[in-house]
């Protein structure tokens, strides 16, 4: 099963590649994974979008826990949440494509950024399924580059992840 | 005080009463050696390779309950450490180890000695540091010795590299410290216990398994209380030998692949099994399929939450310090006034007398050639079952786990988790210089020996009137018996050519060497290492069967109660 997990952890060098690390070593799948600072630059927020059985992710989130830049670790989606991911998308938008490609990234209420004769790039942000639905709705063939952040995710109302 | 970082690194030491330092200088820690030179409060063990200096910390630290302390230098030194460091890192002893590291400027150019030892090590510590500014280092070092000494202990290396060293700065040793994103639980969850002390109480077939947990964090003495408080069987695993007295009627031995009928046994059919400070290790339950396909209820007291529910599911996790926890346990016993079911304990117990009188233990003894069974019982008797033996990994260190009755804590040192060869003599080491009043045996074989061999020289330039015990049965005798019993008799490197004249070896490095062949003066030569050798270091070449063999032994991958005896061959 499909897991996002929170981690609020010390803005220190090396803080990354020991959660990474610790997913490789012992084997455990990660998707997709991000990370930057918060408003508090001491602490940095990462989401990894991981999978496994009830058993894995306990271990995942006990095994995050006992790495000592770790402050805290939230499984967001045994709760309600919500999660984002931006996608900058280049494609082919020449001739009767051009049209087509504007009014795709409008039903998926996508921004063009940046134009050229021949190409547009959208921005995009949503679930990543939304994504994967766009890619899926166009044309392959005029896809020239996609970038993913992977998936950030934030818990509903009062579900707070703070030191 | 304005400081250099090399001296800030020693006083840090001294603040934090550190005796002796295990290590080998080298370019990168020449500034702290220098500053080293110009003290004497802390006590510099120069070794032979830098594994042996994490080895020998180690040793002291098993044996002691204190930090123990490593110092290299960068590159070679540090990549030599690193299988201390894994060793320790497995079986939770706290060390904290020096790397000395090229200058800030030359990081990532590929430097002279570089290498990233902060990448290399991250999977085998429970902590790292690389230390950027002279500022930082005091408070880095206290929080090493704070991670590596609380919680689950382990090794904690600080990566310092050579201009830090060199620079100043004022120096302050915090008294204490607070890491937001480190604390440990001390206290269990009272809930928990109470539900744990019922289950117990209900139990027909309870069993109590106790692993390095409970010589970690020195509650022998609570849970020695606890076992004859409830009158339950206990067994200690291979790194919790000593945690309950072995000659005590209620032990009935040790756990796993090479455990006792009894204490298989009783894990395997007990109905409530109380586990203390120990993993479910594969080497300890066999086949996790196979365990649980006995229903039982599973209490588990331990300091590290991840340790739990990892091979098995259990029905009572308790997060907390072993001690505080049994000690709990004790006060619950005590104001209910409960007590066990007598009759259910009574019946189990028969059952248990029934698998004892299996004697699984039993060897049989020749005339002619040396069994290492036999060594071990007379190396017990002669030392009155108080020496601190090390060993190594092996047939050998099955034998003196289970011949060499431990009846105390912290008496018994070897590599349970990473099963290191070359530990002993290190062990060895580190164990004597913390406890110089105490005799110290490292039982080997002829194969580890030599991978930390040329630590006999530190040995003697330290005066260590350690006794090694050689059980050299010309094998790698692990591998030997595994080839003979599942690679149809191929014995496939396992024979070990060329050995060198080990007497003379030991006489080479300034020691006493003896070699014994018969059976018979097996006894003499005991006597005579730990008697009239009392304050050499003496090299007992026992020339043991090639042949035999360690049980009960518990195939790989097969269940605890799939057990083959001697006798079934």
């Amino acid at each position: 099963m499909r897991h996002i997990i929170s981690i609020l952890l010390e803005n220190e060098a090396g803080a990354l590649s020991r959660v990474a690390g610790l997913f490789s070593a012992r084997g455990y799948n990660i998707e997709s994974l991000t990370v930057a600072p918060t408003e508090d630059p001491s602490l940095s927020r990462m989401t990894i979008v991981t999978s496994g059985s009830e058993e894995v992710l306990e271990q995942i989130t006990k095994q995050l826990n006992k790495l000592i830049d770790v402050i805290k670790v939230v499984d967001l989606s045994e709760a309600a949440h919500i999660e984002r991911e931006l996608m900058l998308i280049k494609v082919r938008a020449a001739g009767k494509d051009r049209e087509e490609m504007k009014r795709m990234a409008e039903i998926f209420r996508g921004r063009i950024i940046d134009v050229t004769e021949s190409t547009y790039v959208v921005e995009l942000t949503g679930p990543g399924a939304k994504l994967d639905a766009f890619i899926q709705a166009l044309d392959g063939s005029l896809i020239l580059e996609t970038v993913r952040t992977g998936v950030s995710g934030i818990g509903r109302g009062d579900r707070i992840l703070k030191v | 005080m304005m400081m250099t970082g090399a001296e800030i690194v020693i006083r840090c030491l001294q603040e934090e009463k550190v005796e002796y330092v295990f290590g080998y200088p080298g370019g990168s820690v020449l500034h702290i050696y220098d500053e080293l030179f110009k003290q004497d409060k802390v006590k510099h063990i120069l070794v032979r390779h830098e594994q042996a200096a994490v080895h020998a910390a180690d040793g002291l630290a098993r044996s002691s309950h204190k930090v123990g302390v490593a110092m290299v230098t960068s590159g070679p030194g540090a990549t030599n450490a690193v299988t201390g460091i894994a060793t320790a890192y497995m079986d939770s002893i706290p060390l904290v180890i020096i790397t000395g590291q090229v200058p800030t400027a030359y990081i990532g150019q590929d430097a002279f000695q570089e290498c990233d030892t902060v990448g290399i090590t991250r999977p085998c510590v429970k902590h790292n540091f690389l230390v950027k500014d002279v500022r930082d280092l005091a408070v880095t070092m206290k929080k090493a010795f704070h991670i590596a000494s609380t919680g689950r202990p382990g090794p904690v290396v600080v990566d310092i590299p050579k201009d830090i060293t060199a620079a100043k700065c004022e120096f302050d040793y915090p008294k204490t410290i607070q890491m937001r994103s480190y604390n440990t639980v001390v206290k269990g969850h009272l809930g928990q216990i109470r539900k744990a002390v019922q289950l117990l109480l209900d139990a027909k077939r309870p069993m109590i398994y106790t692993g390095g947990g409970v010589i970690l964090s020195n509650a022998a003495d609570p849970l020695t209380r606890l076992v004859r408080r409830l009158g339950f069987p206990v067994c200690n695993t291979l790194m919790g030998l000593g945690a309950y007295p072995a000659g005590d009627r209620q032990f009935l031995g040790m756990p796993g692949m090479h455990g006792t009928v009894e204490a298989n046994m009783a894990m395997q059919n007990s109905d409530v099994l109380l586990a203390i400070g120990a993993r479910f290790d594969d080497r300890v339950i066999g086949n996790p399929e196979h365990f649980s396909d006995v229903p039982r209820k599973i209490i588990h007291i331990d300091i590290d939450p991840s340790s739990i529910s990892k091979r098995v599911k259990v029905d009572v996790p308790i997060v907390g310090s072993v001690p505080d926890v049994l000690e709990e346990m004790l006060r619950l016993l005590d104001a209910d006034k409960a007590k066990p079911d007598a009759t259910a304990l009574a019946d189990w117990w028969a059952t248990i007398g029934g698998w004892r009188g299996k004697n699984c233990m039993r060897y049989e003894a020749k005339s002619d050639v040396i069994m290492p069974q036999y060594v071990i019982e007379k190396l017990h008797e002669i030392t009155g079952g108080e020496a601190i033996i090390t060993s190594d990994v092996g047939q050998h260190q099955m034998w003196a786990a289970q011949y060499y009755k431990f009846e105390k804590p912290r008496r018994w040192l070897n590599s349970g988790g990473l099963g290191t060869m070359g530990v002993g003599l290190p062990y060895a080491i580190g164990a004597a210089f913390a406890n110089p009043d105490r005799p110290v045996a490292c039982v080997t074989g002829e194969g580890s020996i030599q991978m930390c061999i040329q630590e006999l020289s530190t040995a003697k330039q330290f005066r260590l009137p350690i006794k090694i015990i050689s059980l050299n049965n010309r094998y790698l005798g692990m591998v030997r018996q595994w080839q003979e019993m599942f690679y149809g008799s191929r014995y496939s490197e396992s024979y070990m050519d060329s050995l060198p004249d080990f007497v003379k070896l030991a006489e080479a490095y300034g020691h006493v060497g003896i070699r014994v062949d018969r059976p018979e003066d097996v006894e003499p030569a005991l006597r005579k290492a730990f008697i009239e050798h009392k304050n050499e270091l003496v090299f007992i070449d026992f020339r043991t069967d090639p042949k035999a063999n360690v049980f009960p032994m518990v195939a790989a991958g097969k269940g605890l109660s799939e057990m083959i005896l001697a006798e079934d061959l």
